[in-house]
């Protein structure tokens, strides 16, 4: 094939605060081909192609189209350099046909009357004053013309279906377009999203996790189109962290890591193990302490934990696990395979199509307590001592506008026999936290939005200490955060550990987990694929569970096998 | 009965306006509860603008009425788009809360008018040759029997009121500048995604809105009250209800507004003790909290208020 380059990126560089969120990244996109880009969550495959879609602004670098420097300033200079992108949350009106989203937004085609008027006094020797003055009247007419031309542009009429339906028919979407959007699933609305981006002479397409939301069978159809797009010339980047998808569909792999561009290398010159190796690097030490653990007794007890979400999507399927008294479980796997989902059901705040959840009680020699089906308040009259920091703190975990002392009262003001609020011992409590964990803050009556991210985390995760808990689930907790911080938050977690509770920590960075954690859960898509000991797993090992997907894509895997 | 309908229907005018312009303001995600004051506000700047022009005659009888009729409307409009302006800076540009910033602009248009009316009731001035002028109507009304009665008698402001009530809810439905418009008060990130500029269409929907409404304030100062004291804000308030009342669709304002001034009208018309009218001067809310107990139990997304309204758009918060 005569490889031509579509985009080419040159030491592209995007900062957010101080952390590197792309560093110096060189990548060519050619056309009629399809490209994926491959890495971990956070290593900055979607900020980089939002740089070419024009969401973000690259500080560093220069982006080339066909050979020419270009400056991408908005989704819309995007577009106007034939460049499209369809992201992970469909930006659609609920409301509205699949046509009328396609159309939304449309600009007049340019008009102009000078332009017209030049074209029809052009070259204009005649004498003949009967033709002159007929130009002239019609050179006085062009302002009508417009006006007539934008009313018909702004008439909604029946034909705007025909060419967004010749597009579907083109690349085989099967998609009735004057279906209501808030009728269709999931994977109609990606097709709506997707026709748009054509519909606006996209030639590259920047799909963001396409397939995070399909059926397997879903997931065929997208390729077959995305096949056939190709075939027309077009190119395709796939973002993504599904290894059997990148080794199915893709002509060419970008491998990021950590912000790096590691390699981009031939799909038909790798394979899954090799690829993993590059996306989750060599291990890293750390140095965080992690002792042994003493007197481990089952705390909490998880059976079959299965759960829809609204589309009817199974987000966890048959979850087992058991998290033991003095010992750090650790729960790895690409973010929203089920990770918040779990936590939330284990705190009582979803309903569970199926599963078990048991509670024992240390206070009171171990009786089984069912948490099934309980809510928050339920589960702690019942005398069951869980805290949860959730992954969302400001939305889940504190109130942003209320001071320290406040968010210190949401845990305990019920306890209160007054009308009156007890602010006497969350006053202590927040000034304790503020001292013991070195939270910088002006003071306690100072509202916790106004406080840094890792400043929030110690406030939340103090609180959450302070109750003295027998279960401790951390969701991400040092996300966002510093060093320092992240080794406060650490050292408050091995110390929970060490009291004897069962600390559940859901994390990103598998170099953390496999220090922190005496064993590793490994999720994917809502299933455990593994367990594993946390001091002697291998991080490749963690990595391929990770991205494990189901039968299915072993199937392919033969498959393919079977070709060679 | 037939009187009784016209009477409906003239009065259903001053609502008609404000309903109009409330419904293309919510169509942009802006509740703007200034509406009673910003029709207030009208009624002040179309008389002021009417008034001005009236000195300048000697003899007021002999003024052109066409003149007087479009430099009222050209008042009203231009005062209470300037209060929709105000709105607009505040709650598209600073995000201020929108309801907030309306009621704070209610008060204030309703203290304006109180102030102006007081002094133009010291003042003695009166405005009967303005009157006279907006009250013309079709020559042949008064000859072609009760249909000509209910079609042809009303002044131009009531005609004024259904052509645009009619074109909005043309633009509304089946136009793109419509489509955008809707598309930003359901779902503002979709709509700014697709390159629509969503703060100018923000801005000329609620200031548009706002001098539609105040034309409703001029027509209770010319048509329906012979003082100056009139609580305009009274029927800016059922406005806003009648928004709710017709599911956010001009077209459907019209019978809105008819049916509430029929329901305000019958207390007047039947003879009850004083206690029962003011239950009957209830009936307008009482049917407005039936229909959106109604709409919810039906949850039909087309009936639905637009999604993102009362909402402001912070294009950062992703």
């Amino acid at each position: 094939m005569d490889k031509k380059v579509a985009v080419e990126l040159k030491n592209i560089s995007k900062f957010f605060g101080d952390v590197v969120a792309n560093n110096k990244i060189n990548l060519e996109i050619y056309k009629g081909e399809i490209l994926s880009v491959l890495g971990e969550n956070g290593c900055g495959k979607t900020t980089l192609m939002n740089m070419i879609a024009g969401i973000y602004f690259p500080d560093e670098g220069k982006v080339y189209v066909d050979g020419e420097e270009v400056v991408i300033r908005s989704p819309k200079d995007a577009f106007s350099y034939h460049i499209g992108m369809v992201h992970q949350h469909f930006k659609l009106v609920d409301i509205f046909s699949a046509v009328d989203n396609i159309i939304l937004g449309e600009k007049m085609p340019e008009y102009s009357i000078k332009e017209e008027a030049k074209k029809i006094l052009d070259g204009d020797t005649d004498k003949d004053f009967k033709v002159r003055a007929k130009k002239y009247l019609k050179v006085a007419g062009l302002p009508f013309v417009k006006v007539w031309k934008w009313m018909k542009f702004n008439y909604l009429s029946k034909a705007r279906i025909k060419k967004i339906q010749s597009i579907a028919d083109r690349y085989g979407f099967d998609i009735d377009l004057n279906k209501k959007i808030y009728e269709m699933s999931v994977s109609e609305k990606q097709t709506v999203e997707i026709i748009k981006v054509l519909y606006r002479n996209a030639d590259i397409l920047i799909l963001d996790e396409p397939t995070a939301v399909l059926t397997p069978q879903e997931i065929d159809k997208l390729f077959a189109v995305l096949r056939k797009m190709r075939e027309d010339g077009k190119s395709i980047v796939i973002i993504t962290h599904k290894l059997n998808e990148v080794m199915a569909i893709s002509d060419r792999v970008a491998v990021l890591r950590k912000g790096e561009h590691i390699a981009t290398v031939e799909t038909s010159e790798t394979n899954e193990k090799q690829l993993t190796e590059m996306m989750v690097g060599k291990k890293i030490d750390l140095n965080i302490d992690r002792a042994e653990p003493k007197n481990s007794e089952d705390r909490l007890v998880v059976a079959h934990l299965t759960m829809s979400n609204h589309d009817g999507i199974k987000v966890l399927d048959d979850v087992s696990f058991t998290a033991r008294s003095g010992e750090i479980l650790g729960i790895a796997g690409i973010a929203g395979s089920g990770q918040k989902e779990l936590l939330e059901s284990i705190a009582g705040l979803n309903k569970l199509s199926e599963g078990e959840i048991f509670y024992y009680n240390p206070y009171k020699n171990n009786e089984e307590v069912d948490l099934r089906s309980k809510t928050p308040i339920q589960i702690r009259d019942l005398g069951v001592k869980l805290s949860f920091v959730p992954e969302d703190r400001l939305g889940m975990g504190l109130v942003g506008n209320m001071d320290i002392v406040s968010n210190m009262m949401l845990r305990s003001y019920q306890k209160g026999k007054t009308m009156f609020l007890n602010r006497k011992d969350p006053k202590s409590l927040a000034d304790t936290i503020v001292e013991e964990l070195q939270v910088s803050t002006p003071g306690t009556s100072t509202p916790v939005r106004n406080l840094s991210g890792g400043n929030v985390q110690k406030v939340l995760v103090g609180r959450e200490i302070a109750a003295a808990p027998t279960v401790l689930m951390a969701a991400y907790p040092v996300r966002g955060l510093d060093i320092n911080s992240s080794y406060t938050i650490y050292n408050l977690l091995n110390a929970q550990k060490e009291k004897g509770v069962a600390v559940i920590f859901v994390g990103e960075d598998l170099d953390v987990l496999m220090e922190l954690c005496d064993r590793i859960m490994v999720v994917c898509a809502g299933k455990v694929t593994g367990i594993v000991d946390g001091r002697t797993a291998k991080k490749e090992e963690i990595g391929l569970l990770m991205t494990k997907t189901d039968f299915g894509a072993d199937k392919e895997e033969e498959k393919e096998n079977n070709d060679d | 009965m037939f009187s009784f309908l016209r009477e409906a229907i003239w009065f259903g005018t001053v609502y008609l306006y404000g309903s109009t312009g409330e419904i293309i303001t919510e169509k942009s995600g802006h509740l703007n509860l200034g509406i009673p004051g910003i029709m207030c506000m009208g009624a002040v700047g179309g008389c002021v603008a009417d008034i001005w022009y009236m000195n300048s005659f000697a003899d007021p009888s002999k003024m052109p009425a066409g003149a007087v009729i479009i430099i009222g409307i050209l008042g009203a409009m231009l005062v209470a788009g300037l209060m929709g302006l105000l709105y607009s800076f505040f709650t598209v540009s600073l995000r201020c809360n929108q309801n907030v910033t309306g009621l704070a602009i209610t008060t204030f248009g309703i203290g304006v008018m109180n102030y102006w009316s007081e002094r133009m009731g010291a003042k003695g001035i009166s405005i009967y040759w303005v009157r006279q002028c907006f009250a013309q109507t079709f020559p042949c009304a008064g000859t072609i029997g009760d249909f000509g009665k209910l079609f042809f008698s009303y002044g131009t402001l009531t005609y004024l009121a259904l052509a645009i009530a009619l074109i909005a809810s043309f633009v509304l439905r089946r136009t793109r500048i419509g489509l955008n418009l809707r598309a930003i008060g359901e779902n503002p990130a979709a709509a700014d995604a697709t390159g629509i500029n969503i703060t100018a269409y923000k801005y000329v929907a609620t200031v548009l809105g706002a001098a539609i409404a105040g034309i409703g304030g001029l027509f209770c100062m010319v048509e329906v009250t012979t003082s100056f004291q009139y609580s305009v804000d009274a029927a800016g308030w059922l406005a806003v209800a009648i928004v709710i009342f017709s599911v956010w669709r001009p077209s459907l304002a019209v019978l809105g507004s008819m049916a509430f001034a029929i329901l305000y009208y019958i207390p007047s018309r039947v003879q009850v003790d004083f206690g029962e009218k003011e239950l009957i001067k209830m009936i307008p809310y009482v049917v407005t909290i039936i229909v959106l107990i109604i709409i919810s139990i039906l949850n039909k997304k087309e009936t639905q208020p637009p999604q993102s309204l009362g909402v402001n758009y912070f294009r950062e918060e992703r």
